[in-house]
């Protein structure tokens, strides 16, 4: 029955419903990914995405199966045999317009830069994926990924302590701090305590320990005179640090209500860009410069009557503002005559973010290549960066030679000067005035295009996860290249 | 353990630490490099048993050929490979999230004597990450099942499972691997483990013999958030030198819990530590089964009337569960991530390829994808490997509580329930030992007595056993005035 199916679902993926819940996990149910190549690497991603439970999957590849591949490959046992990339290319591009993402992994530059295009044009997600040796490389290739839910590390509380709202300002002038008996004032949360110190410290300008000081001051004192145990206090001090962080919008989110689709709302609008735009308009018209109350608050000593009322506070100035928020929404959408389906919940406002990636052509292109990044990277001449270069080298070697450097061993030698000119031409074209170090050179040459399994396996989770960020639009995916180097166990992203 | 010469440079440089290395081949003919110029195409070859072309091609390269960046003592040859097929042992702890990456990936480098230790059996929760599961699989034990997917899998790999405690084992069991792996979901078995590889150490004259060091790979995840370390015990830091990077469950204060609850957890606590003991809803002397469908639903109930009481919001039987089973979010992707580091670890030891990951690596893919990468520092008065005693300043009027106390809660130590005895006029005494219950009512008496009370005199040793170390702890009583 459905019911049995939904329950014994929560079960399975309970441990990842904890992290994006159950609407993430409905998108992944409902995307259909391509995977291009099942290589190690490639098969690696994927059982990464089937174990969470992708909707659907379909895999291009036109090799045939090799001793070595099932030496590599946990799938691998009998031979596959499929239509290749370059073929659907060729005669029927628009095969890739079914997918929500699609993910190139072990491609040549070629096969990568038509397909780059074709997906570019159809605004469909690309993630480039490979495995060389010991190095591995991801590329996303996406125009704009927007994101509500993007789940931040260490967020800033949001406690409005500097201009408290009206219901706040109320709640904490109800509190007197001098005429309260013992229980109560051991029991009163830090929240009110910073608030009522700051009522007595007129200035903007404080110095935190002398406030500090102040509130320490507040401490009941025994008959003796020496300070009760107060942990509600100690807590206060403790958070004078943060919780005196003026109120403000971050530059990021800045950024996001001056982009353009921001500005110009038609029928097309992505919900995302509404959203935003009523955001800013709460912003501009009732919040006063701020964004919406975020409405949760952290837990603090306190008993519960009074946390618990602390707490409303909060969530229902939360909830008018979001409200007001929905009504922006509303008239927006009606404006170009559209219905409103989502509700806004605040509590994501200030966690905006949107990834906009270069595309293919433009890393690639003369004109455009992304000159300071790779030179002043290479200032490190043994960082990541220098593996991307010898990345883009071996594609080279693999036009110009029709195969990889030093793939036998007999190779690894004479392919070692080979490799050098295909360096230096790349650098030349490019008016890179950096220096590849020889022994890099000797390095990939000594790699044969080698696909390991656990330099595959590492690439396979990396890659799977940020496939899933693309999905259900939680988190925040990469911009837009990753090395990993798995001889230092070092990884870098780069914007190129 | 097979004895193997080491090489390794004076200890004084750290340089050096980098560049231990377990030579492998010392005793055998060593080929000369002049065979790589041969014309020979890279291939597995037809080997002993069952072999198939280019099977082994990915990973030849790496033992096969010389490179600029490989460990100094590195030499190519033909031979390496035959090491990890034929001879090398290498032992897995844990056969869940990380244990099942890890077994792949290791027999897919060219290991094929695995041992895998798991006490657990597999939960249908395990299936969205433990890939070697099955539906059909659930309540079997994981080491069992796991190694009869691989051995199935993978041509000529021998998994041998244990379907047992880390505990369970003594010295002789795991002297005989070289490389031990851990991929554990708890801090106090990591401790044990490496607890352990340092019991396993021999010092001549106060020089450690390299040959009876155990290379420890660790690795942790939990969400998207990983780590990866390596440890060579006796050289570098261990696990307990960097304790403090593991901070204390944190429990919430009793009061909370009792008269002053503010969040749904604090509900759940409530009912599971408080209400369940007093009702007893399933039976004299039934405890709470956390994998017991109808034990949460009752914990659910009673959790969500405890909220109604103080208008509390939230109780959900998702949060219920996590609550009472203290459930950490798990994916298959980071266990991915982190499992393939160790192994490409165990990889570089074993064919001393490349030189290893010195020592710790960290991992977060919440924003983009993020690594740190660092080195450990051994804690020179760690009290698991650096053989400097382990002093106890009190006064003697102060009570053994105070002792225990210390033991439990200092940042360095972390006891769970210490053991503490004392040879006393000449005779072996245990003060208090909790785990026992008829000995812990026998010596509960002593907690409340002094140190003086006790007998224990200045300069006494006090010996401590506890589940985070299979050595028992010596240390120094100190007398304060």
């Amino acid at each position: 029955t459905m019911a049995f199916t939904k329950a014994s679902k929560d079960q399975k993926y309970d441990r990842q419903l904890r992290l994006w819940g159950d609407h993430g996990q409905e998108e992944l149910e409902n995307a259909h990914v391509c995977l291009i190549n099942s290589t190690a690497s490639g098969t690696e991603i994927l059982k990464n995405l089937v174990l969470p439970g992708i909707g659907a999957f379909t895999i291009v590849d036109g090799h045939k199966v090799s001793g070595e591949d099932v030496g590599n490959n946990f799938f691998l046992s009998n031979n596959s045999i499929g239509r290749s990339p370059e073929k659907l290319l060729d005669n029927d591009p628009e095969f890739f317009h079914r997918f929500t993402l699609v993910i190139g992994v072990q491609l040549p530059e070629s096969t990568c830069l038509r397909l780059g295009s074709v997906l570019w044009n159809a605004n469909i997600p690309f993630l480039v994926c490979r495995t060389y040796g010991l190095v591995g490389y991801m590329r996303l290739v996406v125009k704009e990924h927007t994101v509500i839910e993007s789940h931040p590390d260490n967020a800033l509380e949001d406690l409005r302590l500097d201009q408290p709202f009206a219901e706040l300002k109320n709640h904490i002038q109800s509190y007197d701090l001098e005429g309260m008996g013992k229980k109560d004032h051991s029991h009163t949360p830090w929240i009110i305590i910073v608030a009522k110190y700051l009522e007595k410290w007129f200035s903007t300008f404080y110095k935190k320990e002398a406030f500090k000081q102040l509130i320490r001051q507040g401490i009941l004192k025994s008959e003796k005179g020496t300070p009760e145990d107060e942990e509600n206090f100690e807590e206060a001090i403790k958070n004078v640090n943060t919780a005196l962080n003026p109120t403000k919008i971050s530059s990021g989110v800045d950024d996001i209500f001056n982009g353009e689709q921001c500005n110009d709302i038609t029928s097309q609008t992505p919900t995302f860009w509404v959203m935003t735009r009523a955001v800013r308009e709460f912003v501009h018209n009732d919040g006063g410069g701020n964004l919406p109350v975020r409405g949760s608050i952290p837990d603090m000593i306190a008993d519960s009557e009074k946390f618990i009322t602390l707490q409303n506070i909060y969530r229902e100035k939360a909830m008018q503002d979001a409200s007001v928020v929905s009504k922006h929404v509303e008239s927006l959408l009606q404006s170009v005559g559209k219905v409103c389906e989502t509700l806004f919940c605040s509590k994501n406002a200030a966690f905006l973010r949107v990834v906009r990636c270069r595309s293919l052509a433009e890393e690639y292109s003369v004109e455009t290549v992304n000159k300071d990044a790779i030179t002043s990277c290479m200032d490190s001449a043994d960082g990541e960066m220098v593996l991307y270069l010898m990345l883009r080298s071996v594609d080279r070697f693999y036009q110009q030679h029709s195969r990889y450097p030093g793939v036998y061993n007999y190779q690894v030698e004479e392919d070692i000067s080979k490799l050098k000119l295909c360096v230096n031409s790349l650098l030349q074209e490019y008016s890179l005035n950096v220096n590849v170090k020889d022994d890099y050179i000797h390095e990939f040459c000594r790699y044969g295009a080698s696909e390991p399994h656990t330099v595959a396996s590492f690439l396979g989770g990396s890659a799977a996860q940020e496939a899933i960020k693309i999905i259900t639009r939680q988190f925040v995916p990469f911009n837009n290249t990753f090395i990993y180097n798995a001889m230092s166990q070092t990884t870098a992203t780069f914007q190129l | 353990m097979l004895s193997h010469p080491i090489n390794w440079l004076p200890a004084e440089s750290k340089a050096c630490m980098n560049l231990l290395l377990f030579s492998l081949f010392r005793e055998k003919k060593r080929r000369r490099v002049v065979e790589l110029t041969e014309k020979m195409v890279v291939d597995g070859g037809s080997r002993d048993g069952g072999e198939w072309d280019g099977r082994w091609n990915h990973i030849n390269t790496f033992l096969e050929r010389p490179g600029p960046f490989t460990h100094p003592d590195f030499e190519p040859s033909t031979e390496s490979l035959q090491f990890l097929l034929d001879t090398c042992k290498i032992l897995v702890i844990g056969a869940g999230g990380l244990g099942c990456e890890l077994l792949k990936d290791l027999a897919l480098s060219g290991f094929r004597h695995i041992h895998v230790v798991d006490m657990d059996t597999i939960d249908v929760s395990n299936l969205n990450r433990q890939f070697l599961f099955r539906l059909k699989d659930v309540g079997r034990p994981k080491a069992d099942i796991a190694a009869d997917f691989i051995n199935g899998r993978i041509p000529g790999c021998n998994v041998v499972p244990h379907f047992k405690k880390i505990q369970d084992f003594d010295e002789s069991f795991y002297r005989q691997f070289h490389i031990i792996v851990c991929g554990l979901d708890s801090i106090i078995a990591r401790r044990w483990m490496n607890g352990m590889l340092l019991s396993l150490l021999v010092y001549e004259d106060g020089v450690l013999d390299p040959s009876s060091i155990i290379p420890l790979i660790d690795g942790g995840t939990e969400g998207f958030k990983g780590n990866a370390r390596v440890i060579f015990p006796g050289m570098t830091a261990c696990i307990d030198c960097t304790l403090e990077l593991y901070p204390p469950q944190i429990n919430f204060p009793m009061c909370t819990i009792a008269s002053m609850p503010r969040l749904p957890e604090h509900c759940v606590e409530y009912v599971r530590m408080l209400l369940w003991p007093k009702e007893k809803p399933f039976g004299d002397g039934v405890g709470l089964d956390a994998d017991d469908p109808e034990h949460i639903q009752w914990v659910y109930q009673k959790s969500q009337e405890r909220a109604a009481e103080f208008s509390i919001t939230g109780v959900t039987y998702r949060l219920t569960q996590g609550v009472v089973k203290r459930i950490i979010p798990a994916v298959a992707s980071t266990n991915a991530v982190i499992a393939a580091a160790c192994a490409t670890e165990v990889f570089k030891i074993a064919s001393s390829a490349y030189i290893p990951l010195n020592n710790y690596m960290v991992f977060n893919d919440v924003d983009g994808l993020y690594t740190y990468t660092f080195e450990a520092e051994r804690k020179e008065n760690c009290s698991s490997c650096s053989q400097v005693p382990q002093d106890l300043h009190f006064s003697p009027s102060a009570k053994l509580q105070e002792v225990v106390d210390y033991l439990t809660e200092n940042a360095s130590l972390q006891m769970k329930s210490p053991a503490i005895t004392a040879t006393l006029e000449g005779k072996n005494k245990t003060l208090y030992l909790q785990t026992v219950a008829s000995i812990e009512q026998r010596t509960r008496p002593n907690l409340s007595k002094s140190l003086k009370e006790l007998g224990l005199l200045d300069g006494q040793e006090l010996a401590v056993a506890d589940v985070t170390t299979p050595q028992t702890l010596l240390f120094k009583l100190s007398f304060t005035s």
